[in-house]
C-alpha cells in the first residue's frame, strides 16, 4: 500500500435546511477533521509487513497507520521524501494547532457536526463528500494525529538513497529508483528469490526539478505494477470510481530499449507542457503585478513552488521589477534550507550547477538580498495588512476549487487554476498487445502466479565437490544427496558446508524404479543361483505379483510387486546375495 | 574464478594510488592518481601495463575515483585525454564537485608558478570530469549487466568513499583513504558486513597507535591563540579542499567561543569558492554538523575574509591560510619567506610532507635553523612550528577493526610504508587468520574467488530446511558440581540442517528438491527392498506336556529381556504381540502356511515367529534372529 491522501477539511458552517443551496453560510464550522483511504479502518494493521512510501505526499497519512498499536511493518521511504513530508507533516499539525485556537480544543474524538440528525442536516454537496459518493467513506474520517505522533512515525521510518538496496527479512531487496515526480519520490523495485515486481507510479522522464525517472533500474522485472494511471488513455475497463487503478503486467521483461526511446520522444512534449504551465503562471503573475496587484499561491507540491521561484527571480529581473515574495509556512526556513543541500535529488541542470559552483536554487540568492522572505506564520508578517489580492494560482489536484473559495465570496480576485499532471500513462496502450495485462481496482486482491516454479539457490563450490552423484538407470539424470546449512542473505538462498557435527541423521537409502524380472535372474544366475518364476493372480486374474523361488542352496523366495520386492530367506548369505541382485537394478540413493 | 590485481601505484608506498583488478573478466581501475615527489614518467601510474593497453576503453569496464585527493586522481585527465580512455568512470557527488578544483589548483601552481611542461589543459579537466558519473552512498549501480558497484562512506575527506565492486559471486571492496574515528566535521566510515573475497585497504598508519583526535585539536587552538594574542601572525599552508575547512571551522567555531576578533585570512579566491561547496554538500559531513543546517550552516564561515596581497606585511596579527599545503612552492611559500624570521609568528605543518618540500625539511629541523631553497635562496627560520598531528587516516587499530568486521577472504595492503605494511601483513594473518599480501607497484597478485553453483529450489525443500533441529544438553557436571543448580543449565542448540536431493538433467540447470517430493519430481514410484523370514521356535519337551504354561505373551517377554541385554543400546518396543527394533518386526504366527516359512518342519513342538524388516536394518536383522534361534527357553523356565 502506498499513499493516503488527504482530502481537506471541513471547515465550514452547517446549513439548517436541506435543499438550501450551497453558500457560505452553509459550511459546517469547526476544528478540521481529516480523511484517509476509506478502508484503511478494514485493515488489520498487523497483517501489513511493508510499507513503501512513494513520494513526499505520500507518507502525510501514515501517522494514522503507525499510531496503531498493532502496526510492525518496516517502513521504507527516500531520505528526501521522508525528510520532505516530515516537514509537511509538522506544517500540517501546526496548521491544525491554529485552527483549533480559533476553534476551540475538540471536545471528544467525534464532533458534533459528525452526529447523525446534525448531518442529514447538510445540503447534499456536503454530504456526499462526507459520504464519499457511493456513501461508505465516513469511516475514513479521523481526527489529526500529533506532532508526537509524527515523531513516533518517523522513527519507523527506514530511510533509502535512490538505487540502495534495502533487504527484508533476508529474502527481498528493496529499492527505490527516482521516478521523476517529485524530489525524493520513486518507483520500487522488489526482487525476490522467485521472482521481481516493480511498482510504478507517476514517474516524470524529464523533470524540471527532480531526478528523472529511472526506467533502467526497473528493467528485467517480472512483474510490473502500474498505479495512478492518469485517465487519459485508460481502457474502459475502469469505473470513474476506480481512478486509482492500474494495470498489472507479467512476463514484463527485457524492457528494450527500442520501447524506451518512442517513450522518451512523448517526454520531451511533457517537459515542454510543464515549462508552458510555469511561464503562463508566471507572465500571468507579471501582469497582476504590474496592475498594482499580489499574488498569492498555495504551496502544493514542493518541485513546482520551487521551479516558480526560480521563473520569477528571471521574470521579475527581466522586468526590473523588485517585488517581495514571501513563503508562509512553519516550515519555509527549513524546507528552503533542506533543497539547498540534496543535489543528489535534482535533475541534471540543477546538478549542474553545483558542478559549476552555484547554489543550488535561485532561491539562495533572493533570500540573500532580500528579494525573498521566510516567515512561519501570517501574523508574524506585519506588511500584509494592506494588501490586496489580485489571482489565486491553485496547483493542487483533487480539490474543488469552487468549494475551497466558498468562504470567502464574492472575490473580485482572479483565479487562475493549473494543474500539473504527472506522465506515464500514455505509453501504456500499445504495450498492450506485446505483454499479458491485468487489471485491478480497489480492494481487490490480485493474485500473480510466479513465473518460476523454482527459487534461485546458489551452492558453495566447496559443497558442489563433495556431492557423489548416481546416475538414473531410467531416466538421464544425475542425483545427489544435498546436505548443508542453509541461509538466507540479501535475497539469497544459499547452502554452504555445514557443521558436521550438527548434522541430524542421515535419512536411509531409498529405492525406486521397475524391477525387471529377467534382469534379475540373470543376475541371480551370474551369482550361481538358480531360479524360477510363478506367477500370482487375483480372482479376477490380473497379475498382482510374481515370485521368484530359488531352491539352492538354500529355499527362498523373493516377490516382486510394483512397489515393492520382499526376500524371504533363513540363509543370511543368500539374503545378502539377493538384495545386491535386486539393489543393481533399481535405482537408489 | 580468480582475482588478478595489478597495483600500478602506491605499493609499498604513498603516492600515485592506482589499482587495476580483474574479477571474473570484468576489469576495474581503482584510483588515477599522480606521484608529488616525483617529476619524471614515475609521476605517473604505468598504464602500459595493463592488458590490451592500445584500447583502454575496451579494456577496463569503468573508472573508480576514492576521492579528490591528487595522488587519487592526478593522471585521471591525463588518462582520458592523453590516453584515450573514454569508457565510464565513477566518483561520488562531492568528489565529481570538487576535483576539477583541486586539478585546475595544481597545473597552475606546476605550469603556471614553477613553469613546467603541462600533461593537461584546464580544457582537459572539464572534457575528462565530463564523463564521470556521480554517485551517491550506497547507491547500487549497474555499470553492465555483470559488474554492480556501491559507495560506503568513508570519512578521510568530504566525499571520499569506499567502493564494493560485485561480478557474479566475486566481491571486493577497495577502501580508498579512510578514518574510522569521527572528526568535527567528517563521520567515521560506514559499511554493510559483506561476502568478500578481497579487501584492498590503505595502511598509512600501518603500525601507529592514536589517542582522541580532540587532544590534538585543542593543542592546535592553543598554539594558534597564544600566536594571535602575542601580536604574531599564523600561517597555515593548506590544499584548497579539505583540511583549509576543516582547521577553518575549528577556528570559526574558536573564534566565536572565545569572543576573538583577530581575522582570518584566505589566501585565495578560490578556497572561499570551494567553502561554498561544502555548504551544498553539507550531507557529507558529521552528523553534528549537518543537524545545525537549518540554523547555520558551518561551513558559512563568520570571521573568515579574503586576503589581499597587499596585507602580507600589515602591522598587527592575523591568521592566514594560503595553499599549497607542504610549501612546495605558491603562495604559502613565499608568505613564509616573509615570516619566517619573525619570532612572534607561526606556521603550521600538516602531518605528512613530501620529501623535497619546505614542509619536510621544517618538519625534522630544530629553531631557530636556516633552510635553503635553492642555490641563491636561504631562509632564516625562526618562527614558531607547530606540527598538525591529527591526520584523517585510520590507525592500525582502525584497519584491524575494518578487516575482522568485514572478514574476507584475502587482503592487500596499499598506501604504506613497507616495513610497516609487512608488521600489519603479520597481524593480520597471525591475529585474524586471513591471507595478506603487499605487492609492490607494477606487481600482481592472483586470488582464488567465491563461486556458487546456481540451482533452483523447491518450495517444499526450503521448507524443510526451516525446520528445527533441536539438540539438548547439559554441560559437564563435573566441574560445575560446586556451583548452585541455577548454574546447571541445559544448553539447546538448533543446528538446521537442509537435507534434499540434487538432481541434474542434461541442459537444464540444477535443482534441489526435498526427500519427501523428489519422486514425485522425478515421475518415479518407491520401491521397497524388504526382508522376511518366518522363524521356527522350538519349545523343549518339558514346556510340551504343559503347552498352556507358557501363553505366547509370555515367551514374547522373554524373548525381549534377551533382545533388551543384548542391544542395550537400542530402542526397543514391546507392543503386546509384536517386538520391534527399528525396521524390524517380530510377532507370532498363526498360519498354517505362511508364505515366508522356508523350512519344512515336522517337529509339533515348534512355533512361528513371523519377522520382517528392510534392507538399512540388514545387519541388525540378522543378529536378532540369531539370538532368537538360540533362546534357551529349559533354562528360562
Amino acid at each position: 500500500m502506498c499513499s493516503n491522501a488527504i482530502a481537506n477539511d471541513e471547515n465550514e458552517e452547517k446549513g439548517r435546511k436541506i435543499n438550501k443551496p450551497l453558500d457560505a453560510n452553509s459550511l459546517i464550522c469547526a476544528g478540521p477533521q481529516y480523511k484517509t483511504v476509506k478502508n484503511l479502518l478494514l485493515w488489520n494493521v498487523s497483517f501489513i509487513d511493508i510499507v513503501m512510501i512513494s513520494s513526499p505526499m505520500g507518507i502525510l497519512g501514515l501517522p494514522f497507520l503507525t499510531r496503531n498499536r498493532d502496526f510492525s511493518a518496516k517502513v521504507y521511504a527516500t531520505e528526501a521524501a521522508a525528510r520532505i513530508g516530515q516537514l509537511m507533516m509538522e506544517d500540517l499539525v501546526s496548521m491544525h494547532k491554529e485552527f483549533r485556537q480559533f476553534y476551540g480544543p475538540a471536545e471528544s474524538d467525534v464532533p458534533q457536526w459528525m452526529k447523525w440528525d446534525e448531518l442529514e442536516l447538510l445540503p447534499l454537496e456536503l454530504r456526499q463528500i462526507i459520504y464519499g459518493t457511493d456513501g461508505t467513506e465516513f469511516g475514513g474520517w479521523m481526527p489529526l494525529y500529533s506532532a508526537a505522533d509524527v515523531k513516533t512515525c518517523m522513527l519507523k521510518v527506514e530511510s533509502l538513497k535512490y538505487a540502495e538496496e534495502a533487504c527484508y527479512n533476508g529474502t527481498l531487496i528493496i529499492k527505490a529508483i527516482s521516478s521523476g515526480l517529485e524530489i525524493g519520490s520513486c518507483n520500487w523495485s522488489i526482487t525476490g528469490p522467485k521472482g521481481s515486481i516493480a511498482y510504478i507510479s507517476s514517474s516524470v522522464f524529464s523533470s524540471t526539478t527532480a531526478m528523472g525517472f529511472d526506467y533502467k533500474g526497473l528493467q528485467g522485472s517480472d512483474v510490473i505494477l502500474y498505479s495512478d494511471l492518469s485517465s487519459c488513455n485508460a481502457p474502459d475497463k475502469f469505473d470513474d470510481d476506480n481512478n486509482f487503478s492500474g494495470a498489472a503486467g507479467n512476463n514484463f521483461s527485457n524492457l528494450s530499449d527500442d520501447d524506451i526511446t518512442s517513450a522518451m520522444l512523448l517526454s520531451v512534449d511533457e517537459y515542454l507542457e510543464e515549462m508552458e504551465k510555469l511561464d503562463f503562471i508566471c507572465s500571468c503573475s507579471v501582469d497582476s503585478i504590474k496592475a498594482g496587484g499580489s499574488v498569492l499561491i498555495p504551496i502544493g507540491r514542493l518541485g513546482i513552488i520551487l521551479q516558480l521561484l526560480e521563473r520569477f527571480a528571471l521574470d521579475l529581473a527581466s522586468e526590473n521589477m523588485k517585488v517581495p515574495i514571501f513563503v508562509i509556512s512553519s516550515v519555509a526556513e527549513e524546507l528552503m534550507a533542506y533543497t539547498d543541500i540534496i543535489p543528489e535529488w535534482l535533475c541534471r541542470q540543477l546538478q549542474d550547477r553545483l558542478y559549476s559552483g552555484q547554489p543550488l536554487f535561485s532561491h539562495v540568492d533572493m533570500l540573500k538580498d532580500g528579494r525573498l522572505h521566510l516567515f512561519p506564520a501570517i501574523h508574524s508578517l506585519k506588511l500584509l495588512g494592506s494588501i490586496v489580492g489580485q489571482l489565486v494560482d491553485a496547483d493542487v489536484e483533487g480539490v474543488d476549487t469552487s468549494l475551497a473559495l466558498l468562504p470567502f465570496k464574492p472575490m473580485a480576485m482572479k483565479v487562475l487554476q493549473c494543474s500539473f499532471l504527472s506522465g506515464m500513462p500514455q505509453h501504456i496502450g500499445p504495450l498492450e498487445n506485446s505483454f499479458p495485462f491485468g487489471y485491478y481496482s480497489k480492494n481487490q486482491t490480485l493474485h500473480i502466479p510466479y513465473t518460476k516454479e523454482y527459487s534461485e539457490f546458489d551452492i558453495a563450490v566447496d559443497l558442489a565437490c563433495r556431492l557423489q552423484y548416481t546416475t538414473l538407470k531410467q531416466n538421464d539424470m544425475d542425483i545427489a544427496r544435498l546436505k548443508g546449512e542453509l541461509v538466507v542473505e540479501q535475497g539469497r538462498y544459499r547452502l554452504l558446508v555445514g557443521n558436521e557435527q550438527a548434522s541430524s541423521q542421515t535419512k536411509p537409502v531409498l529405492h525406486f524404479g521397475r524391477l525387471d524380472l529377467k534382469v534379475l535372474q540373470m543376475a541371480l544366475q551370474k551369482m550361481g543361483l538358480n531360479t524360477a518364476v510363478e506367477e500370482v493372480r487375483s480372482a479376477d486374474g490380473t497379475q498382482t505379483a510374481s515370485l521368484v523361488h530359488i531352491s539352492e542352496p538354500s529355499k527362498s523366495i523373493i516377490e516382486v510387486t510394483e512397489a515393492q520386492t520382499l526376500i524371504t530367506t533363513a540363509d543370511e548369505n543368500v539374503a545378502s546375495l539377493i538384495s545386491q541382485a535386486v539393489c543393481s537394478i533399481l535405482d537408489c540413493i | 574464478m580468480a582475482i588478478e590485481c595489478l597495483v600500478l601505484g602506491a605499493g609499498q608506498e604513498v603516492g600515485k594510488s592506482c589499482v587495476v583488478v580483474t574479477i571474473n573478466g570484468k576489469r576495474i581501475m581503482f584510483d588515477c592518481g599522480m606521484h608529488m615527489g616525483y617529476k619524471d614518467k614515475r609521476q605517473y601510474p604505468d598504464f602500459d601495463l595493463i592488458p590490451d593497453s592500445c584500447d583502454f576503453t575496451s579494456s577496463l569496464s569503468c573508472i573508480i575515483i576514492t576521492h579528490f585527493h591528487l595522488d587519487h586522481i592526478g593522471a585521471l585527465p591525463f588518462f582520458t585525454q592523453n590516453r584515450g580512455y573514454s569508457g565510464p568512470i565513477y566518483m561520488t557527488y562531492p568528489t565529481k564537485a570538487l576535483a576539477p578544483i583541486m586539478l585546475e589548483d595544481y597545473r597552475k601552481v606546476m605550469v603556471d608558478r614553477r613553469g613546467e611542461k603541462e600533461r593537461f589543459s584546464s580544457e582537459d579537466i572539464v572534457e575528462c570530469m565530463k564523463k564521470v558519473t556521480a554517485v551517491d552512498l550506497k547507491q547500487t549501480v549497474q555499470v553492465d549487466k555483470d559488474l554492480q558497484i556501491r559507495a560506503y562512506y568513508a570519512g578521510h575527506v568530504l566525499g571520499a568513499a569506499m567502493f564494493y565492486a560485485k561480478v557474479g559471486d566475486a566481491a571486493i571492496l577497495y577502501t580508498g583513504d579512510y578514518n574510522m574515528t569521527p572528526d568535527r566535521h567528517l563521520g567515521a566510515a560506514q559499511i554493510d558486513r559483506l561476502q568478500l573475497d578481497l579487501v584492498i585497504t590503505e595502511s598509512t598508519y600501518a603500525t601507529t597507535y592514536r589517542d582522541s583526535k580532540y587532544v590534538r585539536e585543542r593543542e592546535f587552538l592553543k598554539a594558534v591563540h597564544k600566536c594571535v594574542e602575542d601580536e604574531g601572525k599564523v600561517l597555515i599552508p593548506t590544499f584548497a579542499l579539505g583540511r583549509a575547512q576543516e582547521l577553518c571551522m575549528l577556528l570559526d567555531d574558536y573564534w566565536e567561543r572565545m569572543n576573538l576578533k583577530v581575522p582570518i585570512y584566505f589566501s585565495a579566491g578560490l578556497t572561499i569558492q570551494a567553502n561554498l561547496y561544502y555548504k551544498v554538500l553539507i550531507n557529507w559531513t558529521s552528523q553534528k554538523v549537518k543537524d545545525t543546517y537549518v540554523t547555520r550552516n558551518a561551513f558559512d564561515f563568520k570571521n573568515v575574509c579574503s586576503f589581499d596581497r597587499s596585507l602580507i606585511n600589515a602591522p598587527g596579527p592575523y591568521v592566514l591560510f594560503a595553499t599549497p599545503g607542504m610549501i612546495g612552492g605558491g603562495f604559502s611559500l613565499e608568505v613564509f619567506r616573509q615570516w619566517a624570521p619573525c619570532e612572534k609568528n607561526l606556521v603550521t605543518l600538516p602531518g605528512y610532507c613530501l620529501a623535497g618540500t619546505v614542509g619536510h625539511k621544517l618538519m625534522s629541523a630544530k629553531r631557530p635553523t636556516q633552510i635553503r631553497l635553492d642555490e641563491d635562496v636561504q631562509i632564516d627560520v625562526r618562527c614558531e612550528i607547530h606540527q598538525l598531528s591529527f591526520s584523517p587516516h585510520t590507525d592500525a587499530k582502525g584497519i584491524m577493526d575494518l578487516v575482522k568486521f568485514l572478514s574476507p577472504k584475502h587482503v592487500i595492503l596499499v598506501h604504506g610504508e613497507k616495513p610497516k605494511m609487512a608488521m600489519l601483513k603479520e597481524r593480520i594473518e597471525s591475529e585474524l587468520a586471513i591471507q595478506c599480501y603487499y605487492p609492490a607497484n607494477n606487481e600482481t597478485v592472483c586470488i582464488s574467488s567465491t563461486h556458487h553453483v546456481e540451482a533452483g529450489a523447491s518450495d517444499a525443500f526450503l521448507q524443510s530446511c526451516l525446520c528445527p533441529n533441536f539438540k539438548f544438553s547439559k554441560p559437564n557436571s563435573e566441574r560445575d558440581s560446586d556451583l548452585d543448580d541455577s548454574n546447571k543449565r541445559t544448553i539447546v542448540c538448533d543446528d538446521r540442517v537442509a537435507q534434499g536431493i540434487l538432481t541434474l538433467e542434461k541442459n537444464q540447470n540444477p535443482k534441489v528438491v526435498g526427500q519427501n517430493e523428489f519422486m514425485e519430481v522425478l515421475g518415479v514410484e518407491n520401491h521397497g527392498v524388504k526382508f522376511a523370514h518366518c522363524c521356527p521356535i522350538y519349545l523343549p519337551d518339558s514346556e510340551s506336556r504343559d503347552a498352556s504354561g507358557r501363553s505366547p505373551s509370555a515367551l514374547l517377554r522373554l524373548i525381549f529381556e534377551q533382545l533388551s541385554r543384548a542391544f542395550p543400546g537400542f530402542d526397543l518396543h514391546d507392543c503386546q504381540e509384536q517386538i520391534r527394533i527399528r525396521s524390524f518386526v517380530g510377532s507370532f504366527c498363526s498360519k498354517e502356511k505362511c508364505l515366508h516359512r522356508t523350512d519344512v518342519s515336522l517337529h509339533s513342538r515348534v512355533t512361528h515367529l513371523c519377522c520382517s524388516w528392510s534392507l538399512a536394518d540388514e545387519e541388525l536383522a540378522w543378529k536378532v534372529l540369531s539370538i532368537i534361534k538360540n533362546l534357551e527357553l529349559a533354562n528360562a523356565s
